[in-house]
């Protein structure tokens, strides 16, 4: 366990390593800072000393070097646009973040879970019918399409919940139902298909024939295996909704990572972009390596390998 | 192909994508021919009239009503699944063979190239693919190119993680094996032997990646960063109508339901191809 343990670790450093370089260098295709910072009509002189002064002088090697070492002291310089520390604006935005996806994996786990297991057991009723409709309209839908309807209905029309913003409960329900439409339709799908499989294996066949009582096959034998593709799942999707849903974060005015990094795209504000999608990523890799543990408790089987 | 044709008719659902799949081809096909309004012609004094079916058929007519410029609706949709379609296709095929013949690579070779093109996946799927698609469309530019371009790097990874497992398993089989002996080349062997084995699943996960790469495209072009107007497209569309929400709720509904029932089809059509040719893949994503 040890072992794999460190292996993962290692691996999850890599990756960080290999997400902190690809920003590195795609951020300096961006443009040149110094130019935006500047008013127009700036002479060359002060743009030079400005390039000086933060570095861009160098050459791109040495300015890679350089930053690297900065951040594995946390520091992402400077903020172009605030002034301020990169990663404290960033780090400012992540509250916002944690909570709306919370919010998502919450519910659409548990609506997922639940319509999944019902359709899975309930085969070939009307109850399996419906939620398989829904959750094939779900996946189909674009999310941020359905944020706008629902806003269209529940704010327009209505005029029961604000359009946009954060801060109160109120803000939270739109944005935070059209992202658990999508988690809940992935698991529902994936959880049915996953539980028909198990439910035709051996194991599970001996388990009834022995007399167990239905309740304890399902939750022991099927259900517990049949959650194995659903935690991956659940894992992949913790991580993209902790990446900032840019534009669910957009159609909701919601001041979250992902439109503060869509916001440093636009004013070409490296700091904020390299901390940003540093911090993303690590999230990300971490996650993933939580549900690579939990596989071990869901199957002793990968523990001893 | 008869057997194939005839498990899809007896799929309902598989069916019915195909179906459905079929006629927006063909209406993105034709589109120059189905009688409609030009997309792009505005006409200020029709503008953000309400959908109206009476006389369908008469040349004033907006079934799905007009945007903010007066442009017809139904056309800039028609219009606008050309472009969508072409780049996700584009961007479909362009990330497939790339995925596919990198899975190959992967597979066959083992070792070191192995290693390194895994590791370089696994640091892909450490970023977000939205993330790393806003990175790489400000860093190149909106264009279409650009676009396909970006999407298509979302998409290989997939093909060649699948492939690479596939071919894992199929080098070490006799019929690899003897072409080794009989002194193939590593080339042939890759392009003859293992390529035709690996195509049915390269397509299957090529149907599914289509539905995603639709909403990608639209979520792009939503945020300004996709196709660049005038020309038609579902996401920029979505994007414009958002600020007349509350006058005039058809410029943002309609292009949103073409997006859905697009990728509600070829989902379909690709679930049911997974199930028919190899329902091994189902859980693998």
């Amino acid at each position: 366990m040890t072992r794999y343990l460190l292996v993962k670790l290692v691996e999850a450093l890599v990756a960080i390593w290999g997400v902190v370089t690809i920003v590195f260098f795609v951020s300096r295709v961006l443009g040149d800072p110094a130019v935006l910072l500047l008013p127009v009509g700036a002479s060359q002189q002060d743009l030079d000393t400005l390039r000086a002064g933060l570095g861009l002088d160098r050459p791109i090697l040495e300015q890679y070097v350089i930053s690297l070492f900065a951040m594995l002291r946390g520091d992402f310089g400077i903020s172009f646009q605030h002034n301020r520390p990169a990663m404290d604006v960033v780090l400012e935005r992540m509250p916002a973040t944690f909570e709306l996806a919370g919010t998502a994996l919450l519910f659409g786990t548990l609506i997922g879970a639940v319509a999944g297991a019902i359709a899975a057991l309930k085969r070939g009723t009307i109850s399996e019918f419906i939620v398989m409709i829904a959750a094939l309209l779900g996946q189909a839908t674009p999310v941020f399409w359905l944020g706008i309807m629902l806003i269209l209905l529940f704010s327009v029309d209505l005029g029961w919940l604000p359009t946009g913003g954060s801060g109160t409960i109120a803000h939270l329900v739109l944005p935070g139902l059209t992202l658990s439409v999508f988690v809940s339709a992935s698991i529902a799908r994936l959880l049915r298909s996953s539980l028909l499989d198990i439910m035709r294996e051996d194991y599970v066949r001996t388990a009834r024939a022995k007399g167990l009582m239905p309740r304890t096959v399902f939750f022991w034998h099927i259900a517990r295996n049949a959650l194995i593709p659903v935690v991956t799942m659940i894992g992949i999707i913790a991580g993209e909704l902790l990446g900032g849903s840019v534009v669910i974060e957009t159609v909701f005015a919601w001041p979250g990572v992902g439109r503060i990094i869509m916001q440093g795209i636009q004013a070409q504000d490296f700091p904020v972009i390299q901390a940003g999608v540093a911090l993303v990523a690590a999230i990300f890799i971490l996650v993933n390596l939580l549900v690579d543990l939990l596989y071990g408790v869901l199957d002793p089987r990968i523990r001893r390998r | 192909m008869k057997s194939f044709f005839l498990a899809l008719l007896k799929s309902r659902a598989g069916l019915f994508g195909f179906v459905l799949v079929v006629i927006f081809v063909l209406a993105a096909l034709l589109a120059p021919y189905l009688g409609l309004p030009v997309p792009t012609r505005s006409n200020l004094v029709a503008r953000m009239s309400a959908p109206t079916w009476t006389g369908l058929f008469s040349p004033g007519a907006h079934p799905l009503g007009t945007d903010e410029l007066g442009r017809d609706i139904l056309s800039r949709i028609v219009y606008g699944s050309r472009v969508t379609l072409t780049i996700a296709a584009a961007a479909v095929v362009l990330g497939g063979i790339a995925g596919t013949l990198l899975g190959i690579v992967a597979g066959y070779y083992r070792g070191m190239v192995d290693r390194v093109l895994m590791r370089i996946v696994d640091i892909q799927l450490a970023l977000p693919l939205m993330l790393l698609a806003l990175l790489v469309i400000a860093a190149l530019g909106p264009s279409t190119t650009n676009l396909i371009i970006v999407l298509a790097l979302t998409s290989w990874l997939r093909y060649a993680r699948i492939i690479r497992g596939q071919v894992l398993a199929l080098r070490e089989r006799e019929f690899i094996l003897s072409a080794h002996a009989i002194g193939a080349s590593t080339w042939r062997i890759m392009i003859k032997h293992l390529l035709p084995n690996v195509i049915t699943p390269a397509l299957v996960i090529a149907t599914l990646e289509l539905a995603r790469i639709i909403i990608m495209d639209a979520a792009l072009s939503f945020l300004g960063l996709g196709v660049q107007p005038p020309n038609p497209s579902w996401g920029r569309m979505l994007a414009d109508g958002r600020v007349y929400i509350s006058t005039a709720w058809w410029i943002v509904t309609f292009p949103g339901i073409a997006i859905l029932l697009t990728v509600l089809s070829v989902n379909l059509l690709g679930d049911w191809l997974r199930d028919y040719f190899d329902p091994k893949l189902r859980t693998t994503r």
